[in-house]
């Protein structure tokens, strides 16, 4: 009996959980974005879109969008209080320069050792880097949202990346509908998992050996 | 007398482009794209360019740099956004030639992008970044050890003509941008031999706040008000 998976959007108020007031960060197109949707209230976090945007607001009513402000996946946003706009070489010298305290970002692959591959399918032949391999390498923490396996089954956290990388030993703690791992010098530790999961059960869908933390949890919000 | 001219028509600002030629082009994606000029180099017919931009993704009827790939006018392009993330929806023009062999890409991480437009207007001769490093994307590179970090060697980018989009000009060339559609301008403006903008409006010179001027009218050739 396959046990259920959370939603995306529990995956990103896990996530949500994880930042910390006062925080500035990167998040990535998709699930990653959600993630801000879910900052509690008291906890103030500034999120930066590569394009150019410090302090990212929610979205506007329809109708009363701001012109020209958007984020990096070209959805209208507003601006935080205290919010800036800075040209492309500044917003990469706020990643490049780890002024970011950390960036959620979606994953393909993720390798033990940290290594994440998240840009190009192989099969597809041409893929779009963008500002994932600057933003994986810059912001202090990398975490990765992502589902725990593949449509067809196949692991997405690996002994090695089969897929081209667009960083190497980055990835900090991986989120997914299953599990949050963390990655450690030792290797992959299993910190928390998804109501009803079992270690062995989400050891079964992960290709390296996990090491089940001594603080090992059902994942709370 | 300004360095910058003020063009009738945007057919004005880009004339004269020859073929062959590197063109840098703003924006970040094709709603801030400067659909304006970018449409009058399509009119302009100029051929064998080298773009240099975010990203031809626009899908096919999008006014942004995907116009000049579907009239055949690029060559090259050096960008970060070669292709949209899904491939759902109809091949964009650049996917097509692409993958028919009949257009070359140099695939660049964005901020990598950025800084090697940033070092191409401030005369920098390369940088080392640590973007890159273990990935396909530092392969063939310098590659130096500095206080223990791992870096690559990039190399600057300059243009003979950089098309971009700002809000407001005055008649020195001085510019202002509006929000996010920011990004690339005042890089590139810096960073081509011939910068030519469009601009909502210009006003007289003396009439903009010098602290809030984000790109100095020394960088400024052409400028052309775009309709509204």
């Amino acid at each position: 009996m396959p046990k259920d998976r959370l939603p995306r959007e529990v995956i990103a108020m896990r996530i949500a959980a994880e930042l910390k007031d006062g925080d500035y960060v990167n998040l990535g197109i998709g699930l990653p974005n959600m993630v801000s949707n879910y900052i509690p209230p008291g906890k103030q976090v500034m999120f930066h879109a590569e394009n150019g945007v410090v302090g990212v607001g929610p979205s506007p009513e329809e109708g009363r969008e701001i012109p020209d402000l958007f984020n990096a996946g070209g959805q209208p946003v507003t601006l935080m209080p205290g919010g800036a706009i800075v040209d492309h070489a500044m917003s990469f010298a706020i990643v490049r320069g780890r002024h970011l305290d950390a960036a959620v970002l979606g994953g393909l692959q993720v390798a033990e050792n940290g290594d994440l591959a998240n840009w190009i399918r192989p099969d597809r032949g041409v893929g779009s880097i963008g500002g994932a391999a600057d933003i994986a390498r810059g912001a202090k923490r990398i975490f990765v949202a992502m589902e725990h396996t593949t449509r067809d089954g196949e692991f997405k956290i690996v002994k090695r990346c089969s897929y081209p990388l667009t960083a190497t030993r980055v990835v900090d703690t991986i989120f997914t509908d299953v599990a949050v791992i963390r990655v450690t010098p030792q290797g992959l530790v299993l910190e928390e998992a998804a109501p009803g999961w079992t270690p062995e059960e989400v050891q079964a869908l992960t290709e390296p050996t996990l090491t089940v933390s001594p603080t090992f949890k059902e994942i709370q919000l | 007398m300004a360095r910058a001219i003020l063009c009738a028509s945007a057919a004005e600002a880009v004339a004269g482009i020859p073929d062959g030629s590197v063109i840098m082009v703003g924006g970040f994606a094709a709603r801030d794209a400067p659909s304006l000029l970018v449409g009058a180099l399509v009119d302009q017919g100029a051929r064998d360019l080298t773009l240099i931009c975010n990203g031809p993704t626009g899908r096919p009827g999008m006014k942004d740099t995907s116009m000049l790939v579907h009239n055949r006018q690029v060559r090259k392009v050096v960008c970060s956004f070669p292709v949209p993330s899904t491939t759902s929806g109809p091949m964009t023009d650049f996917e097509a030639q692409y993958r028919a062999g009949e257009i070359q890409l140099e695939l660049a991480p964005q901020g990598t992008l950025a800084e090697r437009i940033r070092a191409g207007g401030a005369g920098i001769g390369g940088f080392y970044t640590p973007t890159g490093v273990g990935t396909p994307f530092g392969e063939g590179k310098e590659q130096r050890t500095i206080d223990g970090v791992d870096y690559v060697l990039e190399y600057p980018l300059v243009a003979d003509y950089a098309l971009i989009r700002a809000q407001t000009a005055d008649s020195m060339g001085n510019l202002l941008y509006r929000m996010s559609s920011r990004n690339f301008n005042p890089i590139m403006a810096m960073a081509a031999k011939t910068t030519i903008v469009e601009v909502a409006e210009v006003v007289a010179a003396g009439s903009l706040n010098p602290e809030h001027i984000v790109t100095p009218g020394l960088f400024v050739h052409r400028i052309v008000v775009r309709p509204e």
